[in-house]
Formats: C-alpha cells, structure tokens, sequence
C-alpha cells in the first residue's frame, strides 16, 4: 500500500510485475472497450425514453437495494462469522461450514422458493388467511422481499471472508482490548471490528458486484434495477447499442464504488497477528449460547435447509422422468470446467495480488481494480462483450488460413474450451482476488524484509513464506469462483462448445419456459457438487488451525 | 513471433482437415428449450440421416452471436419462440429469403414473414383465463374490456417485461393506434389486483386462489398448470369473437425458424423447416408443449382440442416485431411493470 514510510525502494528488475498486471487487466477490459464504444452507436430516442420513464425509478431502486443489501449482508455475515470463530455454542462445530452452504444455492432459486412459499398463492398466507382470517399480510414481492433474499443468498461471502479474519486474529485483538480495560462488548466494536475492515469490505463488494449484475432474482421479483433495465433495452427494445451504454454507466458506478472502497482503505493499515487461539474462545452463558444457536440455526434454515427441502420435495416429482445417463455427463462437465476455471482464477489472483506487493503504488492499484470489473458486469452483457472479440480475431485467423493454408473451416478458436476459461477468468477473477488480497495484509513487510535478509529472492519468499500463511485465502477464493462457476449461465450458454452442456444449462432449459420444478433437479445437482469444495474447505482449514 | 503464429495456424489448420467427412449435418441455433427440440431432431436423424447439431441459448446472444460470426457462422438454421425476435433477425440481415412451395402451402400467411425470410412452425394463442366460481363467461368480451372499471382489483396479469405481452400490445396498436391502446393499458394497471407475476403460471394460480378473477395467459401454461393441479376452479376464455362488432379474434404468435443468412448447408436447414411444417412433425413439435400446430390440416392435441376452437387474429404477425419496441414503450408509459 502506498503509505509513507513502508514503500520500499523501486525495484526496477520487477517490472515484469506491472507488465503481467497490465495485461490481466488489459484482458478484463476487451469486453468494457467492447461495452463502451456502443457509445459510437447513440439511439437518442431509445435513450431518451429511458431517461424519462425509466431510469428515474431504478435509480432509486439499484440505490435501496444495495444499502438494503449492505447492511443484511454485513449484519449477517459479521455476526455468524464472529459466533462461528470466536464463541461456543452447541453445534458450533457443525454450523462453521454449513453457514458457508447456501452460497451453492443460486440466489434466484431461493427467490423462487421464498415466493412460492411466502406469496398469498402460499402455503402460508392460505393457511393465516382461511384458519384464522388474517389478510392484508406484508408482501413478499416487494423491495423488503428482495433485499432480504439477497441477504441470505449472498452473506457467505462476508462470513466466510469475515471468519478468516476473526479466527486469526480476533482472540488477540479482544485480549489487548480487555487489557486496557474494555468491555468485551466494546472490545468488539471498537478493535476487532475495526481491526477486520478489510475482510468484510472484500466480502461486501463481492455482495455487491453480485446484486448489481443480478438478473433473475430480480426478473423474479419484477424489481427493476439498472441491470434488469440493460436487459429491456437489448431484448425489448432491440438495442444492443443502449444496453451496452447503460452497461457502462453500471460499471463506472461500480468503479467510483472501488475507488472510495480503495481510499479508505489505504488510509488505514493492519499488522500481522500469530495464528488462531480457538481454545480461548469465549464461553457464552446457557441463555446465550441457546440464542446463538436459535439464530444460526434460523439463518440457516431460512437460507439453505427450506429451500433445499423444496427443491428435494420438486425433484422426487420429476426425478423419474428426467434422470438419465446424461447427467453424468452434465456434472462431469460442471465439476470440470468449475475446477479448472477456479484454478486459473486463484493462481491468476494470485500472481496479481503479488504484483502489488512487488511494485505498490497507485498505479498498480489501479490496474489491480480494473482487473476485476468483470465481476459487476451483468452476465450476458459480459459474454457478448467477450464473443465479439474472439469471433471477429476467429474470422481474421480464418481468412490467413483460408488464404494461406487451404483451411476450410468456420472455427478456430470459438467452440474450444479456451474461450470458456477466459471468460470464467475475466468474470470471476475478483472472486479469488478479494480474500488472497485482504489475505496478503495481514502479512506484514516485515516478514518479507527477515526473509529477503536472509538470502529469499521472491520465488522463495512466495513459496516458503507466503504460499503456506495464505493457504486458506487461497482455499476460500477457489472455493468462491468454484461454486461461482458452477451456477454461471450467460457465459457457458454464449461460448460452450457443441455438446458441452453442465448442469447450469439444465437449469436455463428448464426455467426459461418457467418450468421450475423440472429446474429443481440440476439445481439441486449444482448444490451437491458445491458442497464438496465447502467441506474441502472447512476440513483444510480445521487442519491448518491445529 | 510471426513464424509461431503460421507454425500455429498451420497445425490448427491441419487437425481441422484431418477430421473425417461426416454424413450430411445441418447446425441449429435455437432459443426453443432442449427438451421440446430434441426428440424431433432424433426422429429427422431417423428419417433421413442426417445429423442434426444444436446450441440453446436465449434468443438475444444466439443473435449477436449470429452477427459477430459473420460468414463464419456455424449455424444454418435460427429457431425461436416469437414472432417479433424472428422479425429482429429478419431486421438485422441474419436470415435469408428462401423459396418453398411446401412450407407456403403448410404455413397460414399470417403466420410467416411475407419476405419469405421466416416461417411460424407452431401456434401460441394468449388469451384469457378465469375463476370460474368468481366470473361468469358472460361478464368476459375483449381484451380491451378488462380495462373497464368492472374489472378494478379483479385483474392479475403477467410483467410486461415478457416478449408475450409486448406482442400482445404490439398487435393491439396495429388494430387501435397508440392512443387508444395506451388507454386501454392505463387501464388494465388501474384494474391490477397484485404487482405483475415473473410468469403466466403464478398469475393463474393467483385468479384460482382469489387474489384476483381473470389473467391473460399462453393456453399451454394453462393445459400444464391443469394437468399438474386438476381441481383448480380455472377456465378458459376466447375474447374477440363476436363477429358483430368486427372483432379481430384471438391473438396468436408463433414459434418459427429461418435459415441464416451464411448458412453453409442452406438446403439441408431448408429441408429441415419444410419437414417441420409437415404431418407427424407438427404434432411432435406442437403437442410435446400443448401448442397449437401451425398447418391447418394437422389436428391438435386432444388436451388442447378441447379447449374448444376460435377465431385467430389475422394480421401478420411480423407486426409484433415491428411495433415491439413502441408498445414497451407504450407499456412503460402506462406505468405498466
């Protein structure tokens, strides 16, 4: 970080640093470049007609949802990440991972579940409204029904982010509070709070690049955001061009958002802290620890258990008619393309949050932000941002060949699998890049100097220092783009090749002619196959706190 | 660098011409689920031979994808499920015109580009759908008439954001002009009993709970609904059918397809199309989603025969796609999510 005194002296040899994040980033931006020279193509009326009628209200909207968001994800998410490392409470074993769960459940499932449930069709508004009468009960298909589906849906990235940080630190942050006589209370939100800044905020602008480019919880709900109004103007409006110049205005919001987020975060700075105390957690009385059971326990079924009952209930109704060979085929091809896909995004992360280290300043930092754009970008728009470049390079290879070579194809490079990762990488590249980032503060330059003093250039101080501290940053960020992958849509529909459908795609053909409960089968197959990287990830992380 | 990149091409090149010829193969690009297409691909595959490959996707990116391949394209045959994205393509110059004597003779004139560039393959009628312990059949007309006070609190109905309703409203302009039909829509949201449902689906199941007494639907999601849910109190209605007042009859879209523009087997996706308009295919393409089928000589399914018959709407449907973008903003206008 480029704070006076800890910049080191320019290193001219590493500049291949810089260089390296200069092309990651040049990679994020093709599809942004793609997005924004739509501004070349200006439709004034369609424009204009957005403006008036459309824009004032989801500007309001985006804004309510992302505070709403904010703060159901932060309140959430810090509270069960602080329970989850810091407390004892029965069961606590069991909730540290499942908590991590619903992030294998795509959050328009749980809309989907919620409203079935919750809507007056419901099981239980019809229950209230004929056995006792009530009517006029809250809507769930309102603002407050998003945001709070949204909040379940997507606080994992806050608590397990969160989690990292408290279970490393936490314990010894709140002894050095009570030693100047703080309360635990104030132990809390005064130091390890504090002290914890930069997990949360990589989890919360993870939950919030994901609610931005949101798509079909929202079409659920009818909630118009800035994303939903991009997909009105391209299939509605048939203006690719206006949905691309509204794309642009998201990610500049998006952009302005890092930078403030980057600001205050430069400002402040974080030492290293030992390894975990987990046998000084802190023993809550039997009332409390009832209640931290009573409130993880209701998290979790809220988000996870009830809508994975439903989707369990929805397949046993199909399960006969649509299970066939296929879908091992279909997993087979998910559990592949998520693994390889979170392999490149955690080392590419890797190698860029480690450019930083090697070459600070704002510059880098900079390059860094713009690197991981494509995360806020609404899916489709992403892909077609990304298509265009590789069909038109395909189309221009094509002509040397045909030329030169006699080739007589139509495909080089669409239709391989190569075209797949790098836009998995360019989507997701943020999700690995947040929790290796905040996990490369905690390791103080101190530690690099000691080893550099004693004789470790930076292949060696990669991977006997740092590899081995950042080993669950690591683990959480593969984890993240993993089940991140495994639920994508836009971009495995636009760029598989003939024949490579995943589950994700059973979802699309099931729910694009609302076919939901048939959807509930590969959904359920995406939750399974995204356990697995989740308990990876808990039982390396037990084992790595001893 | 140069030498690489020619080293490159050159073996790219020479995998690629080392592939075997296979047998005939026409490529697909559909926004039509797998599950309605595929049976009837496997049955063409039994008939004829020929391969048939495909790639779903929703009708927007299959058409930029359309467009960025260029010459290059893979894709010999478009199928999507309205009328007004097959016009966009039509619009866009990713369709070529082709002249059949089979398909003009299977497929109603309304019912397909009059440039020859797209052919409906299957009917979808929007129509109305009631409680029928709320609403006697008597108190239903027209489409235009759930815009009357009576209606107030009693309508539910589908987002706009759904190409069904836009085209719905499209053909409405054709028939009315803007003016009347932005009425008409301030209307039907000045009768709303609930916010708009994502789907025809939880709108039906709201009129059968009593959130609301009527809603406009795809008859098929009424033939799935009740053949899940038998006992629903639900019921059809066909509005626009009185001939007295020059009623124009039901409004009807298509699901239909085209040959793309670069085709590289334009014959063999020609082929495929006429073979789709035709007898045992049109039920298999039909009936698999309880549509209607688009060749008048080939009988429905028994599901939905007994839905009873009705007068279509007879203005082409292309309409839909050219006015698409007037009536969403027509809608948006109207307050209408």
């Amino acid at each position: 970080m480029p704070s006076a005194g800890v910049l080191p002296e320019a290193r001219p040899r590493y500049s291949g640093w810089m260089l390296f994040a200069l092309a990651v980033a040049a990679l994020v931006l093709v599809p942004v470049v793609v997005t924004v020279s739509s501004f070349a193509d200006v439709e004034g009326d369609i424009l204009a007609h957005l403006t008036e009628f459309v824009l004032p209200e989801l500007v309001g909207n985006t804004l309510w949802l992302v505070i709403g968001v904010a703060i159901g994800v932060s309140v959430l998410g810090v509270s069960l990440a602080w329970l989850a490392a810091m407390c004892d409470f029965p069961g606590r074993r069991v909730f540290e991972w499942a908590l991590l769960l619903p992030m294998a459940l795509p959050a328009y499932v749980t809309a989907f579940v919620a409203i079935g449930l919750l809507d007056f069709t419901g099981p239980l508004q019809t229950w209230l409204r004929e056995d006792w009468g009530l009517t006029s009960l809250p809507e769930i298909r309102s603002r407050g029904g998003v945001i709070l589906v949204m909040s379940l849906a997507l606080y994992p990235y806050v608590y397990l982010i969160a989690k990292n940080a408290f279970s490393t630190q936490g314990a010894i942050a709140l002894e050095a509070a009570q030693s100047l006589g703080l309360s635990r209370t104030q132990g809390f939100f005064r130091v390890a709070l504090p002290m914890a800044r930069p997990w949360i905020a990589a989890g919360l602008m993870l939950a919030l690049m994901e609610t931005l480019g949101d798509f079909g919880t929202m079409a659920i709900f009818n909630y118009d955001t800035f994303t939903t109004a991009i997909y009105k103007a391209w299939y509605s409006l048939f203006s690719l061009a206006a949905a691309a110049q509204l794309a642009s205005i998201l990610i500049l919001f998006v952009l302005v958002a890092v930078v403030f987020e980057q600001r205050s975060r430069t400002r402040m700075r974080y030492g290293a802290v030992g390894r975990s105390a987990a046998s000084r957690r802190i023993r809550l009385s039997r009332a409390l620890a009832g209640l931290a059971l009573l409130y993880a326990g209701m998290v979790l079924g809220a988000a996870f258990i009830i809508p994975v009952i439903q989707l369990a209930l929805w397949t046993r109704d199909v399960v006969a008619n649509d299970l066939d060979a296929r879908y091992w085929a279909f997993a087979r091809h998910s559990v592949l393309l998520a693994g390889i896909g979170a392999l490149m995004v955690v080392t590419v992360a890797l190698l860029l949050v480690y450019a930083g280290r090697q070459r600070p300043g704002s510059a880098m930092v900079w390059t860094q932000r713009l690197a991981t754009l494509g995360y806020a970008f609404p899916g489709t728009v992403l892909a077609v941002g990304l298509f265009i470049p590789v069909a038109w390079l395909d189309n221009w290879l094509i002509d040397i060949g045909h030329t030169g070579f006699g080739f007589e194809g139509s495909e080089l490079l669409k239709g391989t699998l190569l075209v797949m990762l790098l836009a998995y990488l360019v989507r997701f590249l943020a999700v690995g890049f947040g929790p290796i980032d905040s996990g490369l503060h905690r390791i103080t330059r101190n530690i690099d100097e000691a080893a550099r003093s004693l004789g470790s250039g930076t292949p060696g101080l990669l991977t006997r220092v740092h590899l081995p501290l950042l080993r669950t940053s690591l683990l959480t960020g593969a984890t993240l783009a993993f089940v991140d992958i495994l639920k994508e849509m836009p971009i495995t529909l636009m760029t598989r090749p003939f024949g490579w459908d995943t589950l994700a795609v059973r979802v699309f053909e099931m729910t694009s002619e609302g076919e939901w409960e048939r959807a509930a089968l590969p959904s359920l197959a995406i939750v399974m196959a995204g356990i697995i990287p989740v308990i990876l990830l808990t039982w390396r992380g037990d084992h790595s706190h001893g | 660098m140069k030498r690489t990149l020619t080293r490159l091409l050159a073996v790219l090149a020479f995998t690629a011409a080392a592939l075997p010829a296979s047998a005939e193969e026409v490529v697909v690009y559909s926004a039509r689920n797998e599950q309605l297409i595929k049976p009837l691909f496997d049955a063409y595959t039994r008939d004829t031979g020929v391969r048939i490959k495909f790639i779903t996707d929703k009708e927007g990116p299959l058409m930029a994808r359309l467009k960025a391949e260029g010459r290059n394209t893979l894709g010999d045959m478009l199928l999507t499920v309205d009328a007004g994205n097959l016009w966009e393509a039509s619009e866009e110059g990713l369709l070529r015109p082709i002249t059949s004597k089979v398909l003009e003779a299977n497929v109603p004139a309304h019912l397909r580009d009059p440039d020859h560039e797209w052919f409906g393959l299957s009917v979808r009628a929007r129509t109305i759908v009631y409680n029928t312990g709320r609403v006697k059949p008597a108190e239903l007309s027209t489409y235009e008439d759930l815009a009357s006070p009576k209606w107030k609190g009693r309508l539910c109905l589908r987002t706009s954001k759904k190409v069904y309703n836009q085209s719905l409203v499209a053909m409405m302009i054709t028939e009315y002009g803007e003016g009347k039909t932005e009425d008409m829509v301030r209307g039907w949201v000045g009768n709303l009993a609930t916010s708009p449902f994502p789907d025809d689906t939880s709108a039906m199941e709201a009129v059968a709970a009593g959130q609301c007494d009527v809603t406009l639907v795809n008859t098929y999601y009424f033939g799935r609904l009740m053949r899940k849910k038998p006992g629903l109190r639900l019921a059809i209605f066909w509005p626009n059918q009185n001939l007295n007042n020059k009623a124009s009859g039901v409004h009807v879209n298509v699901s239909g397809a085209g040959v793309t523009r670069h085709a590289r087997n334009p014959a063999g996706a020609q082929k495929l199309i006429e073979w789709l308009s035709s007898g045992k295919a049109q039920n298999l393409f039909a009936d698999v989603n309880l549509e209607y089928p688009v060749n008048p000589k080939v009988a429905p399914d028994k599901t939905v025969a007994a839905w009873g018959s009705y007068r279509q709407n007879l203005i082409n449907v292309k309409e839909a796609g050219r006015l698409q973008a007037k009536a969403v903003k027509l809608m948006d206008r109207a307050g209408y999510k």
